[in-house]
């Protein structure tokens, strides 16, 4: 059975896990997502707010840039409504640190807002997922964290996932002819037939949704 | 069909914990976390949940204490309350939770405080039949479960 696992994907010579912060201010979120990455070999360290993180990181001014335990970290996934620091405010932080912004980042939301993907994936989120995060959308992440660092400059894994459509943003532009699943046109640009087929990935699972990133950041 | 009636029974009990709406398929992602090196997983994390959530229900308890509503604070107490209740499944829960927030954001006090006390009763009735539940896969031993491989 294809577990995906961090250890199993990783480019050969490297023997190390992922490790991965997870920020997120509910206690059962944190246990959940923890045990979604422990199963998914990887690291865990969980933190309860963006200012720890940046703690953590030794964004706060304190540390160097290793982390408390030296241990590098290689992605991050972080709640968005979080009191004090939202996680996009976080995202920003990190994408605006010379040290830290080829971090991946992944967003976790319980609400499914079209303007708010919208803008984490302009600040440079890799995925934006849905709460609650599934056992398959972690062993996915692990994939495409991979991948991506084996595929530079291959915009195939930057997506959003498991998007349930709210009514009137569905499929109105979409060219018949394509053959990947809707997905919501940008509200900014308009919904070219070429972007729909370099960007989007086609290999993807039936219920999840793919969106191109229009807005080109990086 | 399970020979050893206690797991017979657990399976009973799970079964309905479905079909009546109390869990949905978040509960069963739970379960697929569980393993030899974690065999109580779920009944942790749900054990957390009412621990964690507790303090929740008595903000919005006392939030609906003070009148006029503050909808704001109300809707923000029931957005993280759902969230966790989502986090574990908690289906019917998770329903009066969202039914709350669209009363909060139509500034409606009345179906506020009605909702509240409908979800209160679930939340503890889902307390109850969990425990039950726990109870007898603690008797009953790990379960065979057809869960992913290690």
């Amino acid at each position: 059975m294809e577990a995906a696992a961090a250890a199993d994907v990783l480019p050969s010579g490297s023997s190390q896990e992922l490790h991965v912060l997870a920020v997120d201010d509910s206690y059962v979120d944190r246990k959940v997502i923890e045990k979604l990455l422990k199963i998914s070999s990887c690291k865990v360290t969980a933190v309860e707010s963006g200012a720890r993180a940046l703690q953590f990181l030794g964004l706060d001014g304190e540390k160097g840039s290793l982390g408390f335990d030296g241990l590098k970290v290689n992605l991050i996934m972080t709640d968005y409504s979080m009191p004090g620091m939202t996680g996009y405010e976080l995202l920003k932080k990190i994408k605006r640190s010379s040290a830290f912004r080829e971090i991946p980042v992944v967003i976790m939301s319980s609400e499914n807002i079209l303007t708010r993907i919208d803008s984490c994936l302009e600040e440079g989120a890799e995925e934006f997922l849905v709460k609650p995060v599934k056992l398959s959308d972690v062993r996915r992440l692990m994939k495409d964290c991979v991948m991506r660092g084996e595929t530079e400059g291959n915009n195939a894994g930057r997506r959003v996932d498991k998007r349930k459509f709210e009514d009137d943003n569905h499929t109105s532009s979409l060219s018949s002819s394509s053959s990947l699943t809707p997905s919501p046109p940008s509200t900014t640009a308009p919904f070219g037939g070429d972007v729909a087929t370099s960007e989007l990935v086609s290999s993807s699972p039936p219920h999840s949704s793919k969106r191109a990133k229009l807005h080109d950041g990086d | 069909m399970e020979r050893n009636p206690l797991r017979r029974q657990l399976q009973l009990m799970r079964k309905s914990l479905f079909d009546q709406g109390y869990l949905d398929e978040q509960f069963v992602q739970l379960e697929e976390l569980q393993d030899d090196t974690n065999p109580n997983f779920v009944e942790e994390v749900v054990t957390l949940y009412y621990r964690d959530s507790a303090r929740l229900v008595l903000n919005i308890e006392q939030a609906l204490e003070r009148k006029p509503y503050n909808f704001h604070k109300l809707d923000a107490y029931m957005h993280q309350f759902k969230g966790s209740s989502s986090s574990i499944g908690a289906k019917k829960v998770k329903a009066e939770s969202t039914l709350f927030r669209e009363y909060c954001k139509s500034g409606n006090g009345e179906g506020c405080m009605r909702c509240f006390q409908q979800l209160k009763k679930e939340y503890a009735t889902l307390r109850k039949k969990l425990e039950a539940y726990f109870q007898v896969a603690r008797q009953a031993g790990p379960m065979e479960t057809a869960c992913r491989p290690k």
